[in-house]
């Protein structure tokens, strides 16, 4: 028992140095950003389109329950009518970052880890260093800017269905008239408490992207044993990837707003 | 003649599992040296060791008179710039076309450009008898053209040493003997120096100047073809034949 978790920490502690040195490796490639202006195009193509369905049905649902949960507790204080402040102020500080990077984690960072474990175990990966390509320019730098690019985008975009979903709900089943509801919003917005918000957002939403494509990379580069490999890789990358961006989720909002 | 491979009493260990145990290799300039043996006795380990890609526990690895193991990275760089891999399953690129998987090391290292780059790419193509599947994926092509195309793009910077590993595994006997003629043909007309790593006989007899052959991670045979042919050694002998029994054991691979 305790050479398994001996043999657990050594692990981890392996993999989180792993993924420490890609990171760094990774920021010193950034330099050649520019000769790799396509691949990292594409690779925000992939984050940001192929998951914005995805994105906008879970960002007008969550606008939809938050603000139906919130309206109806109000009700009993007759201040339903506040529900699009408090919206966005959920949406932008906490819930958008957080909702996006979980599902660009589950759908994206997942293909990313399987991408790259799969190329690691056809032996793409050895053939690119026997060619002296680092592999961490031609594939990982790519994934990780397109990738860190793209979540605060979708950030943005979630907050605005997730506050439309919101006056839906409001509208229809709390009775709140849809010029209150986005007078509240803009004027919250446009208050330096409420561009703090957005700005803390758009930051989380950075970081959330970073963590999440650098532990993808980590964990699919790392694969080894097969197409195994391959599904344990892809599988502890997004539960690596939860774990973190729920730690530091919390350690920049302790930061931002103590 | 001074070897231009070399490796000296190399060890290398898995787990708990002893792959290599004193492997000793000499590959002299324009030499085709087959590496023999049983499935799990490390031949294809050795490969990784001559490319780098693996470190010795002990021992060294020499390719040019540098130690490929031990240098630094910029050293290693410039042993394998002279250096072309055949992997077992090609390993291209799956998002690239055949034509994108050739011209890979070229355009990355900036070594060519536009027409240049087209007409080397192309020569290497034709050389390989791809023109055809140029803009295929490698999802679309056989298994044999996956390996020619990995030939291809390992001859694109004109390799010195050429190193395959498996050459002639998955393929059919006519696909074979096409491979070990495109050995034989690179040998005589580009003068590399090979490194190929089989179990097939059949094809290490038609292309080998020499044979070693590996047990239990390490050389016990070393010679041409005819010398092994007539080898008293009783592994040599059973691997040859094929026999089923004899002192080869089927686990030798989980031996420590």
């Amino acid at each position: 028992m305790n050479i398994f978790i001996l043999n657990l920490i050594k692990e981890y502690t392996y993999g989180a140095g792993y993924t420490l040195i890609l990171l760094l490796k990774t920021v010193i490639q950034i330099k050649s950003f520019f000769f790799k202006k396509n691949e990292i195009i594409h690779q925000m193509y992939i984050a940001g389109i192929s998951s914005l369905f995805v994105v906008s049905i879970v960002a007008v649902f969550t606008g939809m329950i938050m603000g139906l949960n919130a309206g109806l507790g109000l009700k009993d204080f007759g201040a339903e009518g506040q529900i699009g402040l408090l919206l966005t102020i959920t949406l932008t500080r906490e819930m958008s970052p957080f909702m996006t990077a979980l599902i660009l984690s589950a759908s994206v960072g997942s293909a990313i880890a399987a991408e790259l474990g799969t190329m690691k175990v056809s032996e793409e990966i050895d053939a690119l260093e026997v060619m002296s390509i680092d592999p961490v320019r031609y594939l990982v730098m790519p994934r990780v800017l397109g990738f860190s690019a793209m979540v605060p985008v979708l950030c943005v975009y979630s907050t605005i269905l997730g506050i439309i979903g919101g006056a839906v709900v409001g509208h229809f089943q709390l009775g709140v008239d849809y010029q209150i509801y986005f007078n509240d919003v803009s004027a919250r917005i446009a208050s330096v408490p409420g561009l703090k918000d957005l700005y803390v957002g758009l930051f989380k939403g950075l970081v959330f992207g970073v963590i999440i494509s650098i532990i993808s990379c980590s964990h699919g580069l790392r694969t080894t044993n097969g197409a195994i490999g391959v599904g344990k890789a892809t599988r502890e990358s997004v539960v690596t990837s939860f774990l973190v961006v729920i730690f530091f989720g919390y350690v920049m909002t302790a930061f931002f707003y103590r | 003649m001074e070897p231009i491979i070399e490796m000296i009493n190399v060890h290398k260990t898995f787990g708990s599992r002893k792959i290599l145990k004193g492997m000793n290799l000499r590959v002299k300039k324009g030499e085709t040296m087959v590496i023999l043996g049983p499935s799990g006795t490390g031949k294809s380990v050795s490969l990784k060791h001559i490319t780098g890609l693996s470190i010795p526990d002990e021992g060294d690895c020499k390719i040019f008179g540098k130690s490929i193991s031990y240098s630094k990275e910029k050293i290693r760089k410039e042993i394998r710039a002279r250096m072309g891999v055949l992997f077992q399953s090609g390993a291209l690129i799956n998002w690239l076309s055949v034509y994108e998987n050739v011209a890979l090391p070229l355009r990355e290292h900036k070594l060519a450009s536009g027409k240049e780059l087209d007409r080397i790419v192309m020569e290497k193509l034709r050389w390989l008898d791809l023109v055809h599947a140029k803009d295929n994926l490698p999802g679309d092509i056989s298994g044999g053209m996956k390996k020619r195309a990995g030939i291809a793009r390992a001859l694109t910077t004109n390799p010195e040493i050429l190193l395959y590993d498996e050459p002639t595994s998955g393929l059919d006997p006519v696909m074979s003997n096409v491979f070990n003629e495109l050995i034989l043909r690179m040998q005589k007309e580009l003068h590399v120096t090979s490194v190929v790593v089989t179990h097939d006989m059949q094809s290490a007899y038609m292309i080998a100047d020499r044979i070693s052959f590996i047990y239990e991670g390490e050389v016990i045979f070393c010679g041409t073809p005819d010398q092994i042919k007539e080898s008293s050694n009783p592994l040599v002998i059973q691997f040859i034949l094929g026999e089923t029994k004899g002192p080869m054991t089927l686990d030798h691979s989980e031996k420590k």
